[in-house]
């Protein structure tokens, strides 16, 4: 368990995390949000013990931060942004090193647990290179393994997907899944359906403050409900369709029907719109029903769910209003 | 102790790794080699001493480019905060550099024993003034080292660690030579402060404690002035 109180951390005069409180239970992936310089990393480095907070307290399991920390950083693995690795060292001689500086003393034990490590991460192959050589997405899964050494009950990853390519992407998804199924997992990304895809909840900071903090689904629910309609039609013209779509609204009787927007052509005659409602109503049927009475063709229609997006956009906007 | 050993063997391995080490092993050798044999046919002693008189000078500008990447290149690299996120304390890095720093310079030195086996040939050469100088020097090294060190854990750029380190080793080394400036009060202060006249008492096959005591002290101060800056930057 980790619990942490009035978190906050000044670097001069700004204010990078402002008294942040939680309690982030065993067994549970915490997915930590925010736009770019929210005060995450700053967040996680304090947890780990990198960064002193300037006030607040930090309690892991039954250890008091910073009187344990070293029993603290034993339980913790932590993978830091852009996984600073030693260049100049083989990738098998920097997990030795890791594995011996965590404590893993006798050289079977360390070897069996590379061997695992090697498999879960896709290692293998590297483990002859110099660190200095290796793509950034394995360079990535070497930190991962770093991270991973001791089998710590507390996995801290910070953006630990970013400047990765889908295939690589998808594969870290599916470690931290896997061994999120035990272990205690804290990822910051500001990639929202990464943390909508992995996480069990969710955090949400901006400017340093918490905006907002509870489980993906709830979170997903809480949001004002606003549905995005994707529509292509074949067969017509821009405007007669903009103008029929547009009568939707006064024919139903339906207030904030939204606006048309985003019009393209992609093809010469597919149009595509997306419709947009500030409403919980699904005007799906009202458009099929309406387009029925043509002989427009249509190629696609469908809602798509944008609540992460919005709430996010909806928090963060917020607070930089009232700061404003 | 064990975390404190794991980090120093990486760190001394390290230096082989990197071309730093050779360059910076031939230049001490270049330098010193060069320096000693110019002179030592013409004056005709069978003995280190000029080779021991000239180390405190070269160590003030060796053993800094030693140091200088000792924080200065985790920092900027970033693996500084996979160092602190690991379980170890900031003693256990300190010393840890600390130890590899001066082993390394304790290695650098070893080719240069092949002097007085090549003067042993041609003269009769006291063995114990020699075997001094190289206690001494290695005393000097550790105090020049925990010096480097904390010059190298104030910035990220090394090119300022080696100089500000360059800066703190000259200054002991040639604070005995300036006792001509200083008011007549405080010269045995300053002379006791100065690291080459301690050095020059050992280096002379005297071993005092009053002089190993003095580069305990240096090396105890500096480490501690790099604990106490790890600390402050965290």
């Amino acid at each position: 368990m980790i619990e942490f109180q009035n978190l906050t951390k000044y670097f001069k005069d700004f204010c990078a995390v402002d008294n942040i409180s939680m309690t982030i239970r065993k067994g549970e992936i915490l997915g930590l949000l925010g736009p770019n310089g929210a005060g995450k990393t700053t967040t996680l480095r304090m947890l780990t013990g990198y960064f002193r907070p300037d006030s607040g307290t930090i309690k892991i399991e039954d250890f008091q931060m910073p009187r344990d920390i070293i029993k603290i950083k034993s339980l913790i693995g932590y993978l830091p942004e852009s996984a600073p690795l030693y260049h100049n060292m083989l990738v098998y001689d920097y997990l030795e090193y890791i594995a011996k500086i965590k404590g893993l003393h006798d050289k079977e034990a360390r070897h069996d647990r590379f061997l695992q490590l090697s498999d879960l991460c896709g290692l293998s192959s590297i483990m002859a290179q110099p660190i200095a050589d290796l793509s950034k997405g394995l360079k990535q899964r070497v930190g991962l393994a770093h991270a991973m050494m001791t089998d710590p009950e507390i996995l801290i990853l910070d953006e630990p997907t970013s400047g990765l390519d889908p295939n690589q992407i998808a594969e870290i998804r599916n470690i931290i899944k896997t061994i999120g199924k035990e272990k205690t997992i804290i990822f910051s990304t500001h990639i929202l359906s990464e943390a909508e895809a992995t996480c069990d909840r969710i955090a949400i900071i901006n400017k340093g403050r918490m905006v907002a903090d509870d489980t993906t689904a709830s979170l997903k629910l809480s949001a004002k409900q606003s549905s995005l309609i994707k529509l292509s039609l074949k067969g017509t013209l821009l405007d007669d369709a903009k103008a029929l779509l547009e009568n939707i609204d006064p024919a139903i009787k339906v207030k904030n029907i939204g606006d048309v927007k985003n019009i393209e052509t992609s093809e010469k005659d597919i149009v595509s719109f997306e419709i947009s409602s500030a409403d919980d109503e699904d005007f799906r049927s009202d458009i099929y029903l309406k387009i029925k009475e043509t002989d427009w063709i249509i190629i696609e229609l469908a809602k798509e769910s944008q609540a992460l997006e919005k709430i996010f956009q909806e928090l963060t906007r917020e607070v930089r209003d009232e700061t404003n | 102790m064990r975390q404190i050993k794991i980090i120093a063997i990486k760190e001394f391995k390290d230096y082989f790794i990197s071309p730093i080490a050779y360059i910076v092993i031939s230049l001490f050798l270049i330098v010193t080699g060069w320096f000693f044999f110019s002179t030592f046919f013409i004056y005709g002693r069978a003995d280190l001493r000029d080779f021991f008189s000239l180390l405190p000078i070269t160590f003030s500008f060796i053993i800094p480019a030693i140091t200088m990447r000792l924080f200065s290149e985790e920092k900027n690299v970033g693996s500084y905060e996979t160092l602190l996120t690991m379980p170890v304390s900031f003693t256990d890095i300190a010393l840890g550099k600390f130890f590899a720093a001066t082993l390394f310079t304790a290695s650098m030195l070893i080719p240069t024993i092949a002097y007085p086996v090549f003067i042993s040939f041609i003269g009769e050469i006291d063995p114990g003034p020699v075997i001094g100088g190289y206690i001494g020097a290695i005393f000097l090294a550790a105090a020049y080292c925990s010096m480097g060190l904390f010059a190298s854990s104030l910035t990220r750029n090394q090119i300022i660690a080696f100089i500000i380190g360059c800066a703190l080793c000259f200054i002991l080394t040639i604070l005995d030579k300036l006792l001509f400036f200083i008011p007549e009060k405080i010269i045995s202060v300053i002379e006791f402060i100065s690291a080459s006249s301690h050095f020059s008492n050992i280096s002379r096959g005297v071993i005092d404690s009053r002089d190993i005591l003095y580069f305990i002290s240096v090396v105890v101060i500096f480490i501690f002035s790099t604990y106490i800056v790890m600390h402050e930057k965290n």
